[in-house]
């Protein structure tokens, strides 16, 4: 009788981009924007203290530009872009933070980023806008580095959720491509 | 010597120079990065330096855009923010206020104080890093591995 394959050694790979995993090697990537310097490398510190892949930019404009989503080509390879978290603040010059979150959720590719709005200026309905147009949070600057490690925290346990539900599919998939090949006596 | 640091960093906080956002820079600060907090520092006062520059031009016109100036000052009092420059920051208040109000003679004024801070407290935190560097790399608040 022919050998039947077990489940583990069938390799059901697929093309979708959660081969990024959430494990403990691998870093969450960080997309960072603001107009200040002294606010860009202070943010970059935060969230390289807090063990994540950082990308600064000076503004929505050049944001939009990493991400692909101004119309021209981007110049990194746009299907290998894998970003967990935008944080933008809210003033800046030209596009503020609010409409880069509107784009940002417009976009098929990216609407499922997080988006946090930090803002020196607590300012209710400016919080209430940013949170309705589906901002992940609103943090208040200058940003703490409590913020930074709960964010981290959360997005953690978000990553680790979906690999493991895309692990229980993959399990799924292969103990019925398993069940049929038994049923057929291959 | 490191004690003479110490005395010098907690004579910026007892006289406001400094706040808490100060300690929390130097909280981010270990072997791989221990002259964070000076570097921040330096980025400061080149970036303060421009928007000074900027808002006196603005102001030596002679026409008051106040809707300008307020925007140079959000900026200023951010990065002033950012660093714990507690006493700059509170004049970047004052001038915005004073902008709001459309009372020309009163940024005037404030921006005269404002450039002051701005200079003392460039000149005491140049002295504070200099002696830090020298003391050695104890005397700066580290975060534990």
């Amino acid at each position: 009788m022919a050998e039947v394959l077990r489940p583990e050694m069938l390799d059901i790979s697929s093309n979708d981009n959660t081969s990024s995993l959430a494990s403990s090697t691998e870093l969450l990537h960080v997309l960072a924007v603001d107009d200040s310097m002294v606010d860009r490398k202070f943010i970059e510190r935060l969230l390289r203290v807090s063990s994540c892949k950082v990308t600064v930019v000076d503004s929505a404009t050049r944001a939009l530009q990493y991400l692909g989503l101004d119309g021209e080509n981007s110049s990194v390879g746009f299907e290998d872009l894998k970003i967990n978290l935008i944080m933008t603040d809210y003033s800046m010059p030209g596009m503020t933070g609010y409409e880069l979150l509107k784009k940002i959720k417009e976009s098929s590719a990216f609407r499922e980023i997080p988006v946090v709005i930090m803002s020196s200026e607590n300012i209710l309905p400016r919080i209430d806008r940013c949170l309705e147009e589906g901002a992940e949070d609103f943090l208040l600057k200058p940003v703490k580095l409590a913020d930074v490690k709960r964010l981290r925290d959360s997005l953690m346990k978000a990553e680790e959720r979906a690999f493991k539900n895309m692990m229980h599919k993959r399990d799924l998939e292969a103990n019925d491509l398993y069940s049929q090949l038994k049923r057929a006596k291959i | 010597m490191q004690r003479q640091v110490a005395l010098i960093k907690q004579s910026l906080f007892d006289q406001g120079y400094l706040d808490e956002q100060f300690m929390e820079l130097e909280e981010l600060q270990d072997d791989a990065n221990p002259n964070f907090v000076e570097e921040v520092s330096t980025l400061y006062f080149k970036d303060s330096a421009r928007l000074i520059n900027n808002i006196d031009q603005a102001l030596e016109r002679g026409s008051f855009d106040f809707n300008r100036l307020d925007s140079y000052m959000h900026q200023f009092k951010g990065s002033s923010t950012s660093i714990g420059a507690n006493k700059v920051k509170a004049e970047c208040t004052k001038f915005r206020e004073y902008c709001r109000a459309g009372n020309a003679e009163g940024c005037l004024r404030t921006f005269q104080q404002l450039k002051k801070e701005h200079s003392t407290l460039r000149k005491k935190l140049e002295h504070y890093f200099q002696l830090a560097r020298q003391a050695g790399p104890k005397e700066t608040a580290r975060r534990p591995k």
